[in-house]
C-alpha cells in the first residue's frame, strides 16, 4: 500500500500525545510494531496517554492489535492510556481486538542436558518394546486369522490376494531380474580381480555359487520387496486408516486382519521364493557371464565348477529362508501401516519406519538362520 | 493494489460496488461443460449465498474463481483486477487479498493451529515472531476458540473446531473477500448457527464481503443477503432470500419451499 502507517508522539509534562494516521494495515504491520514499540511511555513519570486516531484512514486487525498493545504496555507502566477521535466503522474491530486476552508465552526450554538425553533413551527403549509387541500382536492375529481361513477356506481373500501377488510378484521380475543380474557380474568380476592375484580365478565359481544361493540372492530381493512392497503395504493401509476405511470395516462385523492383512502377507509369502529364485538365477548368469567374459572362464567349464562347488542345500538353504523373511516384511508393513495417525505427517513417518525396520529384522533374521544352518550343519 | 479498504464498503449504496464479477464463463470437463456462461455479480460487505442442486458445478465455479480450474472463456474480475490472464505478480497480489475456507479445512497437518494461522502471515508479511503470535492469538479468539487451541494438531481437533482454525487461517491477512465452501456442513445445528453467527459477526468487524457455497437452509435464512442460485450450468436467479421464496420457478419452489424448508423459513 503506498500510504504508510505513522505515529508520532509529543510529551507535555505528565501527558504523552500520541497522533497516529495512514494506513494502519497488515502490510504496514511490520514498521507500525517499531513505531509502536519506540513510542511506549519510557518512564514512569507519564500520567496519561492520549491516541489520537481520528487521522488514521484505514484500520484491521493487525493495526488494531498494535493500538491495543500500545494500550496495554501504556496500563503496564502506571500510565492512563485514551484512545480518543477513533472514527465511529473502526470501533467495532477495536473493541473486539480489545477482549482479546494476551498471546500465551510459549515455554522456553530451560531442560537439563543430562537428564534430556537419559529421557530419550528412555522413550526409545519403551517405543523398541511397543513395537515388538506389536509385531507379536500382529504375528497371533495373523496366525488366528490364517487357521480360521484354513478351517473355513471360502472366507479366504483369494481374489484380493492373486492382485496383490501379481503387485508385488509379477510386477517386481524386471528390477528383481536387473538388479540380481547386476549384483551377481559385480560379485564374479570383484573376484576374479582379486583371485587373479594367487592364480585361483576358478574359486571364484564356488564363490559366487554358495554366496548367491545362501545369502546374496534372498538379501537383496528381500531389501528391494521391503522398500518396493512393504513401503506400499504401509502407505495403503495408513491411508485407509486415516479415511476411517479400517473402522467401516470394522463396525460392518469384518476383520480388517483377515480381509486387509491376511491377503497381503499370503501374497507376499508367496512372491518372495518364486523372487528368490529368479534373482539367484540372474545373479549365477551375471556372474557366470562375466567369468566368461572378464575371467576367461567358459561356460562349460563354470557349469561343471559350480556342479562340484554346491549341492542342493545351499539351494534350498536360501530358499528356506525366504518365506519367512517375506512374512516379516509383511507383518512389519503392516503394524506401521495400522499405527498411522491422522496426518500426512504420519504417513510419512510410519512408512520410513516400516521400511527401515523390516530391512533391519530381515537382517537379523539372516543372522539367526546362518546360526541354525551351522549348528545343523547345512 | 487493491483500493479501498474493507471499512468504506456499505450495502444499502444506490450503486453498490462490484467486489466479484464474474462474465460469460464456460468450464469444460472433458465432452461435458459443467459451466455454460456464468454470469455473477457479488457487491462489496455483502454475504452472497450460492445454492445448487449437488453435481450442478457450484464447486467448480468456486475453484474456477480462486483459479484451481482454468476455465475455456470467460471473465472473472476480483476487485476490478481481471484474473483469467493476469500474470504471477498480479495474482499474487489478489490472492494476499482473499480468503478461502475449504470444505474439509485443509489444515496443514504438519503444522499446530498456532503455525497453521501464521502460515500465510509468514509467507507475506515480515513480521516479528511477537505480534505473529499475538495476532494468531487474536484471530483464534475472533473465531472463538481458546487461546490454548493453538499448541494443538489438526488431527487433535472435533470438526467444528477444524472449521474455526481454518476460518483463523481464512482471515489470517485480513482479506477483504473469503469463498467459504460448505462452511456448515458436517456441523451440528447448535454449531452451525453459532458459525452463522461468526461470519456476520466478522463480516460486520471486518468490513468483509463473503461468498459461501451451501446447502444449509438456515444459514440462507440467517446470514446471506442475497442468493445466487445455479441450475444447468448458469446462474437461473440472483437476490435476497425474499425474491427466492416468491419465485413461481420449479427447481427454486422446490429448495426454497420443499418440506425440508418450512421449518427454516419458519424459523
Amino acid at each position: 500500500m503506498s500510504t504508510e502507517a505513522l505515529l508520532t508522539g509529543k510529551l507535555s509534562g505528565e501527558r504523552l500525545e500520541l497522533s497516529a494516521s495512514g494506513h494502519w494495515t497488515a502490510d504496514n504491520a511490520a514498521l507500525l510494531e517499531r513505531l509502536v514499540v519506540a513510542a511506549a511511555p519510557a518512564n514512569d513519570a507519564i500520567r496519561n496517554v492520549d491516541i489520537q486516531m481520528s487521522a488514521v484512514e484505514r484500520i484491521d486487525t493487525y493495526g488494531a492489535w498494535l493500538l491495543e498493545r500500545l494500550r496495554r504496555t501504556a496500563g503496564e507502566r502506571g500510565a492512563q492510556a485514551r484512545i480518543v477521535g477513533l472514527p465511529e466503522r473502526f470501533r467495532t474491530l477495536v473493541e473486539t481486538v480489545h477482549q482479546t486476552a494476551d498471546a500465551p508465552r510459549r515455554a522456553r526450554g530451560s531442560r537439563n542436558i543430562v537428564s534430556f538425553a537419559l529421557a530419550t533413551v528412555g522413550h526409545n527403549m519403551v517405543e523398541v518394546f511397543q513395537s515388538t509387541r506389536l509385531i507379536m500382536g500382529m504375528l497371533g492375529a495373523v496366525t488366528v486369522s490364517g487357521l480360521r481361513a484354513m478351517l473355513r477356506p471360502t472366507t479366504f481373500r483369494l481374489i484380493s490376494m492373486v492382485n496383490q501377488v501379481d503387485l508385488v510378484g509379477w510386477r517386481a521380475v524386471p528390477i528383481i531380474l536387473l538388479i540380481t543380474f547386476l549384483i551377481g557380474a559385480i560379485l564374479a568380476q570383484q573376484g576374479i580381480f582379486h583371485f587373479r592375484k594367487f592364480g585361483a580365478e576358478i574359486y571364484v565359481v564356488d564363490m559366487v555359487g554358495i554366496l548367491v544361493l545362501r545369502e546374496v540372492g534372498v538379501l537383496i530381493v528381500c531389501v528391494m520387496v521391503a522398500g518396493r512392497s512393504g513401503s506400499a503395504y504401509t502407505a495403503e493401509l495408513g491411508s485407509m486408516k486415516m479415511r476411517e476405511e479400517v473402522d467401516a470395516l470394522q463396525t460392518m462385523g469384518l476383520d480388517p486382519i483377515s480381509i486387509l492383512v491376511l491377503p497381503r502377507i499370503v501374497a507376499l509369502i508367496i512372491a518372495v521364493p518364486m523372487l528368490t529364485f529368479i534373482g539367484s538365477m540372474a545373479a549365477l548368469y551375471g556372474g557366470g557371464l562375466v567369468a566368461w567374459l572378464y575371467g576367461g572362464i567358459p561356460p562349460e567349464v563354470f557349469l561343471q565348477r559350480l556342479r562340484e562347488a554346491i549341492s542342493t542345500d545351499h539351494f534350498l538353504v536360501g530358499m528356506l529362508k525366504a518365506p519367512f523373511m517375506a512374512m516379516i516384511i509383511g507383518i512389519v508393513a503392516c503394524v506401521e501401516g495400522l499405527q498411522v495417525k491422522g496426518s500426512a505427517e504420519s504417513l510419512g513417518l510410519q512408512t520410513t519406519a516400516s521400511v527401515v525396520k523390516s530391512i533391519f529384522l530381515v537382517i537379523v533374521l539372516d543372522g539367526i538362520f546362518a546360526i541354525f544352518f551351522a549348528a545343523v550343519d547345512l | 493494489m487493491l483500493k479501498p479498504g474493507p471499512q468504506n464498503a456499505t450495502v444499502s449504496g444506490a450503486r453498490p460496488e462490484i467486489a466479484l464479477s464474474v462474465r460469460d464463463l464456460y468450464v469444460r470437463f472433458g465432452t461435458a461443460d459443467v459451466l455454460k456462461g456464468v454470469n455473477l455479480d457479488v457487491y462489496k460487505g455483502e454475504i452472497m449465498g450460492f445454492v445448487g442442486a449437488s453435481g450442478a458445478g457450484k464447486s467448480v465455479l468456486l475453484r474456477t474463481v480462486i483459479g484451481l480450474i482454468q476455465p475455456i472463456s470467460g471473465s472473472i474480475e476480483v476487485f476490478g483486477h481481471e484474473l483469467t490472464n493476469a500474470d504471477i505478480e498480479e495474482r499474487e497480489v489478489i490472492e494476499r487479498h482473499w480468503g478461502i475456507l475449504f470444505q474439509q479445512g485443509a489444515l496443514f497437518s504438519s503444522l499446530n493451529v498456532r503455525q497453521n494461522v501464521q502460515f500465510p502471515m509468514r509467507e507475506y508479511l515480515d513480521l516479528s515472531q511477537r505480534l505473529m503470535d499475538e495476532i494468531a492469538a487474536a484471530k483464534l479468539k475472533m473465531v472463538g476458540l481458546p487461546p490454548d487451541v493453538g499448541n494443538k494438531m489438526p488431527s487433535e481437533l472435533s470438526g467444528g473446531m477444524i472449521k474455526r482454525v481454518a476460518l483463523a487461517r481464512a482471515l489470517a491477512l485480513d482479506p477483504q473477500i473469503v469463498f467459504l465452501d460448505e462452511p456448515t456442513s458436517g456441523l451440528d445445528p447448535i454449531s452451525a448457527g453459532d458459525f452463522d453467527s461468526l461470519i456476520r459477526t466478522l463480516q460486520q468487524t471486518l468490513g468483509l464481503t463473503v461468498f459461501m457455497v451451501t446447502h444449509d437452509l438456515d444459514s440462507l435464512h440467517s446470514v446471506c443477503d442475497r442468493i445466487a442460485v445455479l441450475v444447468d450450468g448458469k446462474v437461473m436467479a440472483a437476490g435476497p432470500m425474499s425474491t427466492m421464496m416468491a419465485s413461481e420457478h420449479p427447481w427454486l419452489k422446490a429448495y426454497f419451499r420443499g418440506k425440508r424448508s418450512r421449518g427454516a423459513s419458519a424459523a
